[in-house]
């Protein structure tokens, strides 16, 4: 278990020293890509903590991204709180959403939950369009620079320099992966994965399973709405596309491709998925193909997705 | 216009998309109730269905009536056939579970939408009405069409009744939906069935498209709308129940439709939406549901 232990620190650590290292070494453009991917892979870990570990599958995570992402645009622009006000306003708005939306969702259960969550979803995708008049809708708010210029305990922080922001993601990143570490080799985490796999079992054995599904839930929908408001200061934009129900479907793509219930894989998943895109964009603009063959050919040949084969066949202790 | 006849025309309008729900709705709640099988690419099918009959109508230029026609019949083969490939290439290498499925049919979603786009290009595509004819009421004149679409989508749906209740074919259907081992073991080819319905369930989407179509156009994007209404239409109705289904349809669809006359379309999504939460809150498994076993 020790040995187990210090190998699973060593990996994630490495993980994070190679991040660090790689903005010395790649260009501008894949800076700027990785700073993206590193956002999105806090929004798919939260996805995870839900999917991968607790066997609910959503797709609605969109709205908490959403609601992230609209308080800190809003906040910033609308209400004039500043940055790390906003920021920290749209994580604590983002935690009691997920908590009302997981107290009337979770109770459906199975297939009744994923359409619920659809549902909820684009409910709150057409609430952004119908108060059109503030959010602007595909248009989108756009935060202007000396929002994003601010100092925090007495340092200056400039969201709008491309270094501050890889290493602002990177610290991000590193916030959630630890949670999520946390959580899973705590004894809270196998209880989530005791749900997983059979969750009559698990309440017959006296666990209260609706309050560890709305821990889970809770704990996805705010690190999704945290990604959410990261992303808004950061790019400096908040557009209705971004609650979309693709939105909803990426981080579902980005876990099962990097494998679901293993903590690197949504980041693998969230980086593979960005350059496939990337590279199939050089002969076509239709991104979403990519998205629909990958999801495909994933859930027919490919079930375990990258880390989860691995797992299997080579590093059973892969958390 | 005072209120009686806004509230007329609110009602008729209220019908139509009720009519029209009904079938999309039908097909989505037979392939759940019967395989168990999510299909978010239903509202694909739809899109589809209206996009063949686009371009089937446009074959025959002599009549509007005479590509209409062609499209009734063409469209939902067309659909179906698309279908067959899906359930035979997808969901059966599945084993039709319920949470792969679902993950298959999304992708799915992207695909055909992102191909209708390249083949069919962005614009929105208009047919033309089999035939023009307004009921001239003291306030306004309503199409006559848009009555013929909701005499149609009875007559298809008493026809699925007759079908599922009083055929050999529905029997064995139903008996599939009650229990498929034991279905299968009294000689029922399970796997033929399921072919069946999913073909039929996507079918029923084309048609409810092809009627729909001369009142809105034809447009790549247009499967959403139809497949979250159907949503929430099935989970109202209790997953499973194709009576609760057709129920939940009508009060869905002539809500709905009264509310986009009044206010506005997007408020009624987002109130049809909190409809299901509160329905949910109260009954987990919908008006006309049994828990699922």
């Amino acid at each position: 278990m020790s040995s187990t232990h210090g190998r699973v620190i060593a990996l994630h650590l490495g993980v994070v020293l190679l991040l660090f290292a790689l903005q010395f070494v790649v260009g501008e453009y894949m800076r700027l890509s990785l700073t993206r991917i590193m956002l999105f892979a806090i929004f798919a870990m939260g996805y995870n903590l839900l999917y991968g570990y607790t066997g609910l599958l959503s797709l609605g995570h969109a709205m908490f991204f959403a609601v992230g992402l609209y308080v800190a645009a809003l906040g910033t622009t609308l209400a004039g709180l500043s940055a790390p006000t906003a920021f920290v306003a749209a994580i604590a708005v983002g935690a009691l959403f997920s908590l009302t939306i997981g107290i009337v969702a979770l109770r459906a259960s199975g297939v009744a939950f994923m359409i619920v969550t659809l549902m909820f979803s684009q409910a709150a995708f057409l609430t952004v369009l119908y108060f059109g008049n503030y959010t602007r809708g595909d248009e989108g708010i756009v935060i202007s620079e000396s929002i994003r210029r601010f100092s925090f305990a007495g340092l200056p922080v400039d969201l709008t320099d491309p270094v501050t922001r890889y290493n602002l993601a990177l610290a991000l990143l590193m916030l959630a992966m630890m949670t999520c570490l946390a959580i899973v080799r705590s004894s809270i985490g196998h209880v989530l994965v005791a749900i997983r796999e059979n969750e009559t079992r698990t309440e017959m054995l006296g666990y209260d399973v609706t309050r560890y599904k709305l821990f889970a839930l809770v704990v996805s929908g705010t690190l999704s709405a945290l990604s959410g408001a990261a992303y808004a200061l950061m790019f400096a934009y908040a557009g209705s596309t971004l609650a979309s129900i693709q939105y909803s479907i990426h981080p579902l793509l980005w876990t099962l491709l990097g494998g679901a219930a293993t903590i690197l894989g949504p980041l693998l998943g969230t980086a593979v998925m960005f350059a496939l895109v990337d590279l199939a964009s050089g002969f076509t603009n239709a991104n979403l193909l990519a998205v629909g063959v990958v999801l495909i050919v994933l859930v027919l040949f490919f079930p375990k997705g990258i880390l989860g084969t691995i797992r299997e066949r080579w590093l059973p202790w892969l958390p | 216009m005072s209120f009686g006849p806004h509230l007329l025309l609110a009602i008729l309008e209220g019908t139509v998309a009720a009519a029209v729900l009904a079938l999309t709705a039908l097909g989505l709640s037979l392939v759940f109730g019967v395989m168990r099988v999510v299909n978010v690419a239903h509202g694909e099918f739809y899109m589809l269905g209206a996009m063949v009959a686009w371009w089937l109508s446009r074959l025959v230029p002599a009549h509007p009536a005479a590509g209409f026609a062609l499209a009734l019949v063409g469209a939902p083969i067309a659909v179906g056939a698309v279908a067959l490939a899906t359930e035979r290439l997808v969901l059966r290498r599945l084993n039709y579970e319920p949470e792969a499925t679902i993950v298959a049919t999304i992708g799915l979603l992207f695909v055909i939408q992102q191909l209708a786009l390249t083949v069919f290009g962005a614009d929105a595509k208009p047919v033309s009405a089999p035939f023009n004819f307004r009921i001239v009421f003291p306030w306004f004149g309503y199409s006559g069409y848009k009555l013929f679409v909701v005499a149609a989508s009875a007559v298809v749906l008493l026809a699925a009744w007759w079908v599922l209740a009083r055929t050999r074919f529905g029997l064995i259907m139903r008996a599939t939906q009650y229990d498929s081992e034991t279905a299968a073991a009294f000689g029922i080819p399970v796997d033929k069935v399921y072919a069946a319905v999913f073909v039929t369930g996507a079918a029923l989407a084309a048609l409810a498209a092809v009627l729909l179509v001369p009142i809105q156009q034809a447009h790549y994007l247009m499967g959403l709308d139809p497949l979250l209404m159907s949503f929430i239409v099935v989970i109202i109705g209790g997953l499973g129940s194709i009576k609760g289904s057709v129920i939940a349809a009508i009060v869905i669809g002539m809500s709905d439709g009264i509310i986009s006359v009044f206010f506005s379309p997007t408020l009624a999504s987002i109130l049809g939406t909190l409809l299901v939460a509160l329905v949910l809150v109260v009954r987990p498994q919908g008006l006309f549901g049994v828990p699922v076993r």
